[in-house]
């Protein structure tokens, strides 16, 4: 009988992990060079200072800012909520395109539905916003398509796998009894996505929230055009009250959609 | 009438599921399938309203020939074909009553069916088909919400609000406790001879296939090894059907029962 | 069984009632759905209302709009050829940067936020950091960073180093509370350490899911990396504001399908990787 020592891996299986590892700190280290080449590294040791400095005019906040913020807001929710009915609304066909058992052709169809998620899901909402901004011009119109572009990707994304999911028996029993195509979505897979469905849109409508604050960055609208202003004018006071209202806005909505995800589901 | 000849059918895999079925049912007659599981059973089942399409044979209900059918006319000939599932398969979101009337959708429109709104014989058919199964003050509560038997009758009124000429019903039983597993047969039993209903029952359970069918098939690898009275279906046949095993023991638990 | 009385089948079915309601899905109480809807009904109104959209200037974009869709189709990666891998390199090197850096702080800062195995003390002070971190969107965190670091990638490696460290070490430390009780007391009871204890009872159960979470952290750190250049963080998004400022639409249209592709691709091999490690 041979001697068998105890060994976690091979020794070839070891070695290729090793030089893979290796390979891979390269590649970091390449990286960092190729990053920070131009990066000057005197405001780098500056930055404490200068963080010093910006908390010391950012503190405090100028609370009497407040009452111009109201309006804003207001279109900000707007925005997102608009924004996620608008892609909800696409976001459903597309979603029954690219689903496996739903879409009417794999080769032709399906190809497509992916590639409409994939597309809006790559582009964040400040990027189809700075496009729309440019194409139909400043507002809230530009902010609402924006949000609505990025939410059908994400929204049909988590839908489609909703439907291939679905119990297929259930289907079955449907079909069996004679019903037709339409029938069948509505009396099988419906009922079955249903919750999942008012899930990931109550999810979408709180990340909205969140991204919708910022549009205004670009010119789309809400709190984000007050932050652009109040950035651009140095004014820092301004700047601390909006991300408290950003801040607090935030925190609501996702309480908000926590406790309205937990009733459905 | 059912009638079906020489069916085959080939898994896209290469797996021969059936090979060269042939058998004709006559009106009121309930047929037992059985036959070891992997034996074609539930492709047989699924073959007659093409669930699962047949590779070749052809088979007829009444004078249709079903194999051949365009869609269109495929929903007209599954409508006159009740199915009960193993799982009972009922939508588990949607209300009993809701389940019952999804038997007609092969009858309405998609407007009627997609309001809720059936024809007011089709809703009283319902109730008394609920009525009928003992599950009448269940009626506007989710399916989800029943015990396994329950959810088993509810399947066989769906299969019944079709008015169906045919039943094919699947391991009616499979996931239903002794007791509830001889209710649900019996009740099914009642109401084929009520009709005058053929109907195809695939059940594993030789006892109960012995003991409430008339007439039984044994499928064995995709073949039909076996079609005859319960009575005839001694030792060397259950050794033809599911292999080599002690039998004995399972003819004394028919007499027992 | 239960009603023999209707045992002749059809023929006694005129007794039945012939309606049926479905009960409402969502909302039993009549007047909390009506009120709801009502309310609703009111905002959709006001939202529309206060909506004022120019549109005269809606219209003269409709031309434009057409053509970034040309632009979107018949792309130019040559003439800004130089800026746009000038970009792309800044952006991808952010990216794996701030990824490996987010991972490596982001594991500590984990292990210290699962109520299980971290002194409470620690716990606090990790789970803040967590929560600054989650509640602050990345365009904020960079606006902050160039002001102190000044414009490059440098501010937005640090930004996306900080956004992975609350979105990584929220899912490790719920990871690490759920893991099995039973296999680290078996291992505490071999009389280990704590940092044995880490790396034996902890370490295998959540090191596959976290390989798997980092993967997916890259794939959203580089789309992050091409918004953060709107602010002046360095990557492909400044390149992209620049192109779309000066309508240059099918340069736009270039970048757009570059990030797409290199999103596709992120996907697909991280799939790939996954089972790999599993």
């Amino acid at each position: 009988m041979t001697e068998q020592t105890w060994q976690y891996r091979t020794p070839r299986h070891r070695l290729v992990l090793w030089v893979s590892w290796l390979c891979f700190v390269a590649l970091c280290v390449f990286c960092w060079q190729v990053m920070t080449q131009d990066t000057i590294w005197y405001f780098v040791t500056d930055a404490p200072r200068q963080a010093a400095d910006l908390g010391s005019r950012m503190i405090p906040p100028r609370w009497s800012y407040l009452e111009k913020l109201w309006l804003p807001l207001w279109d900000t929710l707007n925005i997102a909520t608009l924004g996620t009915l608008l892609g909800v609304l696409f976001a459903i066909p597309v979603a029954f395109l690219a689903a496996s058992n739903t879409t009417p052709s794999r080769l032709f169809v399906r190809p497509i539905a992916l590639f409409i998620i994939v597309a809006s899901r790559s582009i964040n909402s400040l990027i189809w916003a700075l496009l729309l901004v440019s194409i139909i011009g400043p507002g809230l119109l530009a902010g609402i398509i924006a949000i609505g572009l990025r939410s059908i990707g994400f929204v049909a994304k988590l839908l489609y796998e909703a439907i291939e999911e679905t119990d297929t028996i259930q289907i079955e029993a449907i079909t069996a009894t004679g019903a037709s195509r339409a029938q069948i979505l509505n009396y099988a897979i419906v009922p079955q996505i249903l919750p999942a469905f008012c899930g990931i849109s109550v999810f979408r409508w709180d990340i909205n929230i969140r991204e919708s604050t910022i549009l205004g960055l670009v010119g789309a609208g809400g709190i984000g055009v007050q932050l652009q202003a109040s950035l651009n004018t140095l004014a820092w006071p301004q700047v601390t009250m909006i991300f408290i209202v950003i801040l607090a806005t935030v925190v609501i909505s996702e309480w908000v959609s926590a406790k309205v995800r937990h009733a459905i589901i | 009438m059912l009638s079906v000849s020489n069916v085959s059918k080939t898994y896209a895999a290469g797996d021969k599921a059936l090979d060269d079925v042939s058998f004709t049912i006559p009106a009121g007659q309930v047929v037992g399938l059985i036959g070891p599981s992997g034996a074609g059973k539930s492709t047989l089942i699924r073959c007659v309203n093409r669930l699962v399409e047949p590779t070749s044979g052809t088979i007829t209900l009444g004078d249709t020939p079903i194999t051949g059918l365009s869609v269109s006319d495929l929903r007209s000939v599954r409508r006159r074909i009740g199915m009960i599932f193993q799982e009972y398969a009922l939508v588990e979101r949607l209300t009993v009553m809701e389940n019952v009337l999804s038997g007609r959708l092969g009858y309405v429109s998609f407007w009627r069916s997609l309001l809720r709104r059936f024809p007011a014989v089709d809703v009283q058919k319902a109730y008394a088909l609920l009525d009928r199964v003992g599950l009448m003050e269940h009626a506007s509560k989710r399916a989800d919400a029943l015990s396994g038997g329950q959810r088993q009758r509810v399947g066989i009124a769906r299969a019944l609000e079709q008015d169906p000429e045919l039943l094919l019903v699947d391991e009616p039983t499979a996931s239903l406790d002794p007791k509830t597993s001889r209710q649900i047969m019996r009740l099914l039993i009642e109401i084929c001879n009520e009709r005058q209903l053929p109907a195809i029952i695939n059940i594993h359970d030789v006892v109960l296939a012995r003991q409430f069918t008339e007439r039984l098939i044994g499928l064995q690898a995709g073949r039909i090894v076996f079609d005859g009275a319960p009575s005839e279906l001694d030792e060397t046949v259950l050794t033809r059907i599911y292999g080599e095993e002690d039998w004995t023991t399972l003819d004394k638990e028919t007499e027992a029962a | 069984m239960a009603s023999p009385s209707n045992t002749a089948g059809d023929s006694g079915t005129a007794s039945y009632p012939t309606r049926w309601t479905r009960p409402p899905v969502f909302i039993q109480r009549a007047w909390l759905r009506w009120g709801l809807s009502l309310l609703a009904l009111i905002w959709f109104v006001l939202a529309i209302g206060t909506l004022d959209v120019n549109w005269v200037r809606v219209a003269e974009g409709l031309e434009r709009g057409w053509r970034f869709i040309k632009g979107f189709l018949t792309p130019d990666f040559v003439t800004r050829w130089p800026d746009i891998s000038k970009g792309l390199v800044e952006s991808l090197t952010m990216t794996l940067t701030s990824t490996v850096a987010g991972v490596l702080l982001s594991v500590p800062v984990g292990i210290g936020a699962a109520r299980n195995v971290a002194p409470k003390a620690v716990y606090y002070v990790c789970r803040s950091i967590i929560a600054v971190s989650r509640s602050l969107q990345e365009i904020i965190i960079a606006i902050l960073f160039v002001t102190m670091f000044g414009f490059g990638p440098f501010a937005g490696f640090l930004t996306l180093s900080f956004a992975t460290i609350g979105f990584l070490a929220k899912l490790l430390a719920e990871d690490i509370e759920d893991i099995d009780e039973k296999q680290m007391e078996a291992i505490k009871a071999t009389g280990a350490s704590w940092l044995q204890l880490i790396n034996y009872g902890v370490q295998p159960q959540v090191m596959p899911r976290l390989i798997g979470l980092s993967l997916y952290r890259l794939d959203i750190n580089f789309r992050e990396s091409a918004v953060i250049g709107i602010v002046g963080a360095g990557g492909i998004g400044a390149t992209l504001n620049t192109a779309i400022d000066r309508y240059e639409f099918d340069s736009a249209g270039a970048i757009l399908l570059i990030i797409i592709a290199i999103v596709m691709l992120a996907e697909y091999s991280s799939g790939y990787v996954r089972r790999w490690v599993q």
